[in-house]
């Protein structure tokens, strides 16, 4: 394919060449950084928690009777619920579980020095050596309920359950051991947890926090043999994921039979995918119209360029004709449109890709937004070079099809 | 000519109905998606109280020491007031009308067998509330100024809970158990809720959240009823006392006539700075105090989402893609009639004129891609408001958006012309009408 005749026919067609060009590269430059943040919020939208999602239900109670008793309050809430038939097990937590926002947090201190030495220079909370993790509670049953994996150490035992005092065991993510004593074994450490000392009893192989503060501290998760002394808490149901609206039913039903005076709202009555579609609500919502404007951007780019090559073809049907007659095969033609288009459409990847880096540069700026990979370039690219084939296609056949006889008719 | 340029627009774009489809959907899509994100953002930007927003000031205080790190919940703690400072400036009546608030949140106990205990949302504020913002009374009327200080168990209800509670019998002097205490109706408000809950602060879903119930501060604070908005605290541990110095969780607004009010008053906050700081529990300047206009309120708590914002540049984005589409195919569109350009040129057309038939030519286009981006639009809304998020149920197109849908589309279209129409203009005659 020779590449002459082409440029000098495109440098009579310049302005037109060029916005098709610079149309390309804005919808590179846009497609790329689209695919770039879809690719980052579905990654968020998956991130595991840690725990066994697909059976959980839970349900949120608050107690109006100020004189009850919490912690019978809760055997009896217990018993009752998991005579539910179906429900596998059942624990009370005083409010909080991954990703249900319901956080509370503080600075975990590796050992009593690192503690006092924050206390002195008072940046306790500013992260540093004492990185800011959330605390998890709850009845016994718990790390079996949620379906945490424990890779070390051991649950804790009956007598380590408290409720009026400050428990002496945790149990800490691996994620957070790794952080507090790197290299080393964090079973048996004592750390300091709001100035109360802890020994490390057993560590799970990941639990996320209930809010995401940012990147990379997601999974800092404390979990303490506290019981929950409110009679405000939520239950967490585990039986078969088939079952779990049944078994939610069931157990409003239960506990109003306990305590007709408490108030259980309908908003806190819920699947755990319930919670974690709730928290993710808005990445999804910015995935569907991410992908929405992306594709809809393509389309818009292969009309242009049908109607565009549509245009031309119509507009050098005697050239066509031409070049047909003295002995162009219809394969030369279609080639010659295709080449045309590949040129085009290579210009504008390449001015596309400087516009990509420009514009991840400003959403870094402005949208707080990871910097792009550059592997999106060539794939934007590739994506964009096959657009522009599929939609020149259609013109080039046609122009193909032009009889060599057009050229002996004037005009 | 006007008549007769319509006209030869009509028979061009007939003669390409694919080329003129391609173009009419190019825009009408990058109308469609742009306008979809701008009314989302008009909605949510949209002023709260039209015709009273103007009077409508918040006063800014800044009790705050100097040293420490208050900002670690995302906000400005002192974006809410004091107590002591919200009676000060209560007491000192430099405004019009002013009014100290707070969310509230309380269990209600129904009378009625039939009815579960369930908790609401409300408001604790003073008397100039009802007035000052305008709230609508459909029985009785709000508690008065003897009520207000005297701590007195009273509380305005909203349409919708009085019908809970009472059903269709009238609710006025009937007492409601909220919490612990009773309370005696004494009015009842229609189901009155600015968009966004301008007053509220940020822990609310200002787009989403109504309040049910108002009743006294003085009583709220007597009582020691939960509070559902942020309470910040710095120095001593104040341990609940929410008439502390040292905890900021009021929110305060002030009614004031005009520009020279307002400059009065900031000049009145910057004055009782000062004297704060000179009795030693200010630590910063005198002249950090200021006010805000309501819409200059908003501005500043920042409601709309930074999503909301990405998807209008992306939006805007796409609109500049299609517009760039249209160039191109109308630059080829128009310079293919140079033939038609240059007799119209001979027999004595201006350029002007075949500038002004192109760039009519252009706004056809136009006209028609708004109409189908009004469609598109109307779609992209409909289903940004099956969205769970908390402002998607006011995404509703007005009718000032749907003119500016039209107007940007004819605006896009023209401008995607105007460089044709330009190069159209240009061709010389002479040249082409030898090749004819």
């Amino acid at each position: 394919m020779q590449l002459r005749p082409i440029l000098s026919t495109l440098r009579h067609h310049k302005l037109t060449a060029m916005l098709l060009t610079l149309q390309v590269a804005l919808t590179c430059a846009i497609v790329c950084n689209v695919a770039f943040m879809i690719a980052n919020r579905i990654a968020d939208v998956l991130m595991p928690t840690g725990i066994a999602e697909s059976g959980l239900s839970t349900i949120q109670s608050i107690g109006t009777d100020t004189k009850q008793n919490a912690q019978a309050l809760h055997e009896t809430d217990l018993a009752a619920l998991r005579a539910i038939p179906g429900v596998e097990s059942a624990v009370a937590v005083s409010s909080a579980l991954p990703l249900n926002r319901n956080d509370s947090f503080g600075p975990a201190c590796p050992s009593r020095q690192v503690f006092d030495q924050a206390m002195r220079t008072s940046s306790l909370f500013k992260g540093g050596d004492c990185p800011l993790s959330s605390f998890y509670d709850g009845t016994p049953g718990l790390l079996r309920t949620l379906g945490l994996q424990l890779v070390e150490g051991r649950d804790f035992l009956p007598g380590e359950y408290t409720a009026k005092n400050n428990p002496s065991v945790a149990i800490i993510s691996r994620e957070l051991a790794d952080k507090l004593y790197p290299g080393q074994d964090a079973l048996g450490k004592v750390m300091i947890l709001g100035g109360n000392a802890l020994q490390v009893v057993g560590v799970v192989a990941t639990l996320a926090r209930p809010e995401l503060h940012g990147m990379g501290d997601g999974y800092l998760s404390v979990i303490t043999p506290q019981l929950p002394d409110s009679t405000s808490e939520v239950y967490v149901l585990r039986g078969a994921p088939g079952d779990r609206e049944r078994i939610l039913k069931a157990a409003e039903a239960a506990l109003f039979k306990v305590d007709p005076t408490r108030v259980i709202d309908q908003d806190q009555v819920q699947t755990y995918s319930q919670i974690r579609d709730a928290y993710f609500q808005r990445d999804t919502t910015m995935v569907g119209l991410l992908v929405a404007s992306a594709l809809c951007l393509l389309f818009v780019t292969a009309l242009g360029i049908t109607g565009l090559a549509n245009f031309w073809v119509q507009q050098r049907t005697r050239s066509i004709g031409i070049r047909r007659a003295i002995g162009a095969t219809r394969g030369d033609i279609r080639r010659y449109f295709q080449a045309e288009n590949l040129l085009i459409v290579t210009m504008g990847i390449v001015l596309g890709a400087v516009l990509a880096v420009l514009l991840n540069l400003l959403l870094m700026m402005r949208y707080e937004l990871p910097r792009l990979p550059l592997w999106y370039l060539p794939l934007g690219g590739l994506v964009l070079w096959v657009l522009g084939q599929l939609s020149v296609l259609s013109p080039a056949l046609r122009a193909a099809r032009v009889p060599p006889v057009v050229a002996t008719r004037s005009v | 000519m006007f008549g007769y340029y319509l006209d030869l627009a009509w028979r061009s774009l007939k003669r390409t109905p694919i080329l003129t489809g391609l173009m009419v959907l190019a825009i009408g899509l990058g109308i469609g998606a742009s306008m979809t994100m701008l009314t989302v953002l008009h909605v949510m930007t949209d002023d709260p109280m039209p015709g009273r927003s103007a009077q409508l000031y918040v006063p800014h205080l800044n009790p705050l020491p100097l040293k420490g790190n208050f900002f670690a919940n995302g906000y400005d703690p002192s974006d809410h007031l004091t107590w002591p400072d919200a009676m000060a400036l209560l007491k000192a009546h430099r405004a019009r009308r002013q009014a100290a608030l707070a969310a509230g949140y309380l269990l209600v106990r129904p009378a009625a067998a039939d009815l579960r205990t369930f908790y609401v949302s409300g408001r604790y504020t003073t008397v100039d509330f009802f007035a000052m913002f305008g709230v609508p009374f459909e029985h009785g009327s709000s508690w008065n100024e003897a009520e207000d200080s005297a701590n007195a168990h009273v509380v305005v209800l909203a349409d919708s809970l009085a019908r809970k509670l009472f059903g269709d019998t009238d609710a006025i002097g009937k007492m409601v158990r909220l919490g612990e205490n009773d309370f005696r109706v004494v009015g009842i408000t229609t189901d009155w809720h600015p968009s966004p809950l301008f007053y509220a602060d940020e822990r609310a879903k200002r787009y989403a959240d109504r309040d049910l119930f108002f009743l006294p501060l003085s009583t709220a604070v007597d009582l020691n009823l939960n509070t559902d908005g942020s309470v910040d605290s710095w120095g001593k541990m104040p341990n609940g006392d929410m008439r502390s110095a040292t905890t900021a969780w009021l929110q305060f607004w002030v009614q004031l006539d005009g520009p020279t009010q307002a400059a009065a008053y900031k000049r009145f906050l910057i004055d009782y700075s000062a004297e704060q700081k000179s009795l030693g529990r200010f630590q910063r300047p005198a002249t950090d105090a200021t006010l805000y206009s309501l819409m200059g309120w908003l501005a500043h708590e920042n409601l709309v989402p930074g999503d909301v914002r990405l998807q209008m540049w992306l939006a805007l984005g796409f609109l500049l893609v299609c517009m760039v589409n249209v160039l191109a195919l109308l630059l080829a569109k128009f310079l293919r009639r140079s033939g038609e350009i240059s007799v119209r040129r001979a027999l004595g057309a201006r350029r002007r004129d075949i500038f002004v038939q192109f760039g009519i030519e252009s706004a056809v286009i136009g006209v028609a891609g708004g109409v189908l981006g009004v469609l598109i639009s109307e779609l992209g809304l409909w289903s940004v408001r099956h969205r769970p998020d908390d402002y998607a149920h006011i995404a509703r197109m007005d009718a000032s958006m749907l003119l500016t849908t039209l107007a940007l589309a004819v605006f896009a279209s023209t401008m995607a012309g105007l460089l044709p129409a330009w190069r159209a203009c240009r061709v010389v005659p002479a040249l082409q009408l030898k090749t004819l």
